[in-house]
């Protein structure tokens, strides 16, 4: 083991064995972690990273075990251990876990037991650890927390999991894994629940803690503009193998593996290539179990050579100094062509869309939406208080265009989406529509069959792939669905028009048949899609629909979309929390905090001109998946939580953590009024405040 | 799963074309059947269940005799043992036989007590003519599997009760009422605990307040108690088939409440999940929502409530019948031969009374098995 490493991963196999048969989770993994230095573990979901962090601290759960390789630690003290060949319920793995080699996991809420405060976990690490007295651990641990940044440590050190955000939650469980000084931090997707803000704010913490502890960092994630951000080393996974692993710079500036290279480029990206086609990876992530012969990644190459590829598995090769590729590309034996995809250029038609505002009549117009749910307690559900979840939000959808809707969680942008569907009826405002046929209707007073001719012109695809499809009904019922309720179609007319749809939105009209289980995500998205089509609506409400897959599916559906939008002159809603999504796809964008739309803008101009602080610090927030200077002076830190819908600050609702408030902001709420550039935005100092935006958008 | 994969691989057109594609659709049904087909017990369980059923149809043909058939001079015989062959000059042949009785008078204790006299050969033999009776209903036929060859011959083989009845034929008829009774019983059980259930699951608000404290309400009273008050008010004079309809009411009265609350839950998850505002936005009633959309996605789960809840009214019929408040004589079902044992001279000196209590273990538990696998194999989720 080389002395600059404190952990070394050779050959590591980990296999699960089902009884359909035994999956090679990890497929011979050889990793290596510096001393002081964060090692970044990326791929997409099914490639093993995940197994890979809990083979190290033998947390595998069964089915699964360690079947061969070794894991050399060295500890501060002490002789180099292979932690494969310890037994997995033993003292001596126990004594390693949290002490030696701390771990912290993506959900802090299922992570954190509910049943304990934060400082009785913290103190049982302590209590585990090292023999200490109760008084002296309760120091440690208020020192712990304060360290993380938790507000008020003495008193919230008392307090229980669920009375706390997200984000405190996510601080509580590093406090927890850091307190007893480990060697080596393992960080298992902490950041992909939380928001673009929090994500920040956490990324910062660790490395600052990293550096004051001197600590070695794992860390696993899917997202590249996080990796760009934290990492020294690159380690990039595909089903259960490392493709490629370098520094960052080699990874980044000369991606050397295809799949390296095809991830780097279908990212939508904050850039002036705006509304560009994006780049895919064709294919899809196959099951483990059926793991294509020779080169894993062989079916999804630009590259691929018959009988090389498809055959022989590939060997680790160096090809720079610690820059190791498993690719038959770089092996001289092999005679393989690569014409290196360079991240930054494409050859699709390089439009720079920007629509001007239309002046035509709005095909929706809200006015002044207003969502409360009341908050009820006691046994006569005596209504104490309401939930602002919208509070006042005035729009307007153009014919033909795609709105973009943004904000963090809890800011009310799926509220508003379900208003306008009227899942939810608005407690207040005015939904004016314009149907097909000319006339002008208020959704938010429409029931019955008027509501449901309307909800054939305006249809929603939801977030979650995998609970937006009934598990019980067909790909034909679940499409069809529409068409059987309110037309009189034949049962052959609705199966020709699906399976019509089902060809457009890229899926073989043969599955007509299956159920939703045995599709992906990517693919159930699709149908999704199909059956917010089927009905030819005007207006499709999108939420979130990219959120919940994997980086390369992304970038499919996204193609999808625009290019149904052509065919089938739809017009976009199109809700998201991540900014570079949006950004490809909208042409303009509309800002929300708290309930309230804080800015309205054409795309191009909010992103380099941003008129409102919150939509300033967003930005900033934004990660980019490129090499940058990292001393983040770029950032603006924003302290404290997202303003609660319950309970929001008077004025306006951003002041609390707003830079630039004033005291004007503690009592006046700002309306949303245009700017001299044209836009919307609801601050007071418009006029006054020059911020910063991305200058790549800067023309 | 494998060859979906595979065929989906192959979806964007984008593999090599050497791949071979195989389309095999395996639907809900089959999935189940071939998850089930791996838990032992459950198979077990099924099997002796269907055995079981079989027994209940078939009775007429599998018992000897009927379950009046009664010979005062044999009370309380003790089983006796089915030789299958025979020794007849140095020679075995198959030739079932049973042992005959003879008595010996007990002076000390005042009473005849039977032993088997190995010296009586009382020939038997299968597939015998026997008491007439319809099958099913329907066949008129006096076939029977096993009896002896001359009728009038003694032939026990589970013992004689206190009236020389025998105890092994009454069994498998009494299969009949017990297995049966918790059919009707469940499926009263079924359909109220559904509606009652879903209505108030899916509507929520006052509604589901007022039905879920009628359940909180219903489950606080002591059942047992309250069996024997409703049982009591069954007259007395009544045809049996009628005692056996209100014993079924009566139990499934009780019974709906525990499915009820699950279903109402089950309706509660399921109303916020995605698909059931889409099935919304496409303009389903409420209705259609209901039965089309969400009572599908727990159907498996009732299937293997209602296995496992079937085991419940065999114990509460026969408990009923054992307290002398549920089924009477001349109704002949699992609980009404356990209230002859009821004595102490069953327990001393006539254990083979207890042969129905046995039965009643075996069915309980293969119908557990039975819905264990089911549950396992149909809703893996919960």
């Amino acid at each position: 083991m080389q002395p600059e490493n404190v952990l070394e991963i050779n050959n590591l196999h980990t296999r699960f064995f089902t009884p359909e048969g035994v999956v090679k989770a990890v497929d011979g993994v050889n990793l290596h972690v510096t001393r002081g230095k964060t090692l970044c573990i990326v791929g997409e979901s099914g490639c093993g990273k995940s197994i890979t962090a809990r083979s190290i601290l033998q947390v595998v759960e069964p089915p699964g075990r360690i079947v061969g390789g070794e894991i050399l630690f060295q500890p501060v003290r002490g002789q180099v251990i292979d932690l494969a060949k310890l037994d997995t319920r033993g003292h001596e793995m126990r004594m390693v876990r949290g002490k030696d080699i701390a771990m912290i996991f993506q959900e802090p809420m299922s992570a954190l037991s509910p049943l304990y405060t934060i400082g009785n976990q913290i103190m049982e690490v302590l209590h585990w650890h090292m023999t200490i007295e109760k008084d002296a651990a309760r120091a440690l641990a208020i020192e712990a927390l304060r360290k993380v940044g938790i507000p008020r440590p003495s008193e919230l050190i008392d307090a229980y999991t669920f009375e706390l955000s997200g984000g405190m939650r996510q601080r509580a469980m590093i406090a927890m894994a850091l307190i007893c000084e480990p060697t080596l931090l393992i960080a298992d997707e902490p950041t992909t629940a939380l928001d673009v803000t929090t994500q920040a704010v956490v990324l910062d913490l660790l490395r600052g803690l990293q550096r004051d502890l001197d600590m070695s960092m794992i860390f696993i994630t899917h997202d590249l503009g996080v990796v760009a951000e934290i990492a020294d080393e690159v380690a990039v996974m595909y089903l259960g193998a490392v493709v490629e692993r370098g520094t960052v710079e080699q990874v980044f500036a000369q991606p050397k593996h295809p799949y390296t290279q095809a991830l780097l480029n279908s990212i939508p990206k904050l850039s002036l290539r705006q509304h560009a086609r994006l780049n895919v990876i064709a294919g899809m992530v196959p099951h483990p179990l059926n793991r294509p012969s020779g080169c894993s990644f062989h079916p999804r190459c630009a590259f691929a050579k018959e009988s090389i590829c498809d055959v022989v598995i590939p060997e680790n090769l160096t090809v720079e100094d610690a820059h190791e590729v498993r690719c038959h590309a770089y092996d001289p034996r092999f005679m393989i062509p690569l014409t290196a995809i360079v991240p930054e250029a494409s050859d699709a038609a390089t439009e720079v869309f920007a629509r001007a505002m239309p002046h035509t009549e709005p095909l929706l117009n809200a006015t002044q939406i207003r969502m409360h749910f009341p908050i009820t307690r006691g046994i006569l559900n005596r209504t104490v208080g309401y939930v602002r979840a919208v509070d006042g939000v005035s729009f307007a959808i153009y014919e033909g265009e795609t709105l973009g809707l943004v904000g963090e969680s809890g800011c009310g942008k799926t509220t508003l989406g379900h208003c306008l569907m009227r899942l939810y009826q608005p407690t207040d405002g005015a939904i004016h529509y314009q149907r097909r046929n000319g006339e002008t209707v208020d959704l938010a007073s429409l029931n019955g069959a008027a509501l449901k001719a309307l909800w054939q012109e305006i249809r929603m695809i939801f977030q979650d792939p995998h609970s937006s499809l009934n598990p019980r009904l067909t790909v034909l019922d679940i499409i069809g669905e529409t068409l059987r309720v309110n037309t009189r179609l034949s049962g052959a007319e609705i199966e020709t028009r699906v399976r019509e749809l089902l060809a457009k939105v890229g899926l073989r009209p043969e599955y007509i048949r299956r159920y939703p289980h045995a599709f992906s995500g990517g693919e159930r998205q699709r149908i999704s899609i199909a059956r917010a089509l089927i009905s030819s609506p005007r207006l499709v409400v999108a939420d979130e629909p990219v959120s919940a897959l994997d980086v390369s599916v992304r970038a499919q559906i996204l193609n999808l979309m625009r290019d149904l939008q052509t065919e089938f002159a739809l017009t976009y809603l199109f809700i998201s929390h991540d900014l570079s999504v949006v950004a490809h796809i909208s042409d303009r964008v509309a800002v929300m905090y708290a309930g309230k739309i804080v800015e309205l803008a054409p795309t191009l101009s909010l992103f380099a001109h941003p008129q409102h602080p919150y939509s300033e610090a967003l930005l900033s927030a934004v990660l980019k998946p490129e090499l940058h200077d990292r001393s983040g002076s770029r950032r603006i830190p924003l302290e404290g939580d997202v303003a609660d819908p319950a309970n929001p600050p008077t004025g306006c609702a951003f002041h609390p953590r707003c830079r630039y408030a004033q005291d004007r902001c503690k009592h006046e709420t700002p309306p949303l009024r245009e700017t001299p550039a044209g836009t919307l935005a609801a601050c007071h100092f418009i006029e006054t405040l020059t911020l910063q935006g991305i200058e790549a958008y800067d023309v | 799963m494998a060859q979906a994969n595979q065929a989906l691989a192959t979806a964007h057109g984008q593999t090599s074309p050497t791949r071979e594609e195989k389309v095999v659709v395996a639907n809900q049904w089959q999935l189940i059947w071939w998850k089930f087909r791996r838990h032992r017990l459950a198979m077990i369980g099924g099997i002796v269940t269907v055995i079981i059923y079989s027994i209940a149809l078939f009775a007429n043909f599998l018992a000897p005799f009927t379950t009046e058939t009664y010979r005062a001079t044999y009370t309380y015989a003790p089983p006796q043992t089915l030789h299958l062959f025979q020794q007849t000059d140095q020679v075995w042949e198959f030739s079932p036989y049973v042992n005959g009785y003879k008595v010996e008078i007990d002076l000390n204790a005042g009473r005849r007590n039977f032993v088997i006299d190995p010296d009586v050969i009382i020939p038997v033999s299968l597939l015998v003519n026997g008491e007439p009776y319809t099958l099913l209903g329907i066949f008129p036929s006096s076939l029977h599997l096993i009896g002896p060859v001359n009728e009038g011959d003694p032939m026990y083989l589970l013992g004689a009760d206190r009236l020389g009845r025998d105890v092994l034929s009454r069994m498998i008829y009494g299969t009949r009422i017990s297995m049966t009774i918790g059919l009707v019983g469940v499926f009263f059980s079924l359909f109220f605990g559904i509606l009652l259930g879903g209505i108030s699951g899916y509507f929520g608000g006052w509604v589901d307040n007022l039905i879920q404290r009628l359940i909180e309400f219903l489950q606080s009273l002591p059942s047992i108690p309250l069996w024997i008050g409703l049982a009591a008010a069954i007259p007395a004079d009544i045809p049996p088939e009628q005692v056996y309809f209100f014993i079924t009411i009566i139990l499934s009265l009780l019974g709906w409440t525990g499915l009820a609350r699950v279903v109402r839950g089950k309706f509660y998850a399921l109303k916020t999940e995605d698909f059931v505002k889409a099935a919304r936005l496409d303009g389903c009633s409420s209705l259609r929502i209901i039965m089309r959309h969400m009572v599908p996605s727990f159907l498996s789960h009732i299937i293997a409530v209602v296995t496992l809840a079937i085991p419940g009214m065999i114990l509460a019929e026969t408990a009923l019948s054992f307290l002398g408040i549920g089924l009477r004589p001349p109704t002949v079902s699992w609980g009404v031969l356990l209230q002859e044992a009821q004595n102490i001279r069953a327990i001393s000196t006539a254990p083979w009374l207890f042969w129905p209590g046995f039965m009643v273990a075996v069915s309980v538990l293969a119908l557990n098995f039975l819905g264990d696998g089911l549950r396992d194999a149909a809703d893996p989720y919960t």
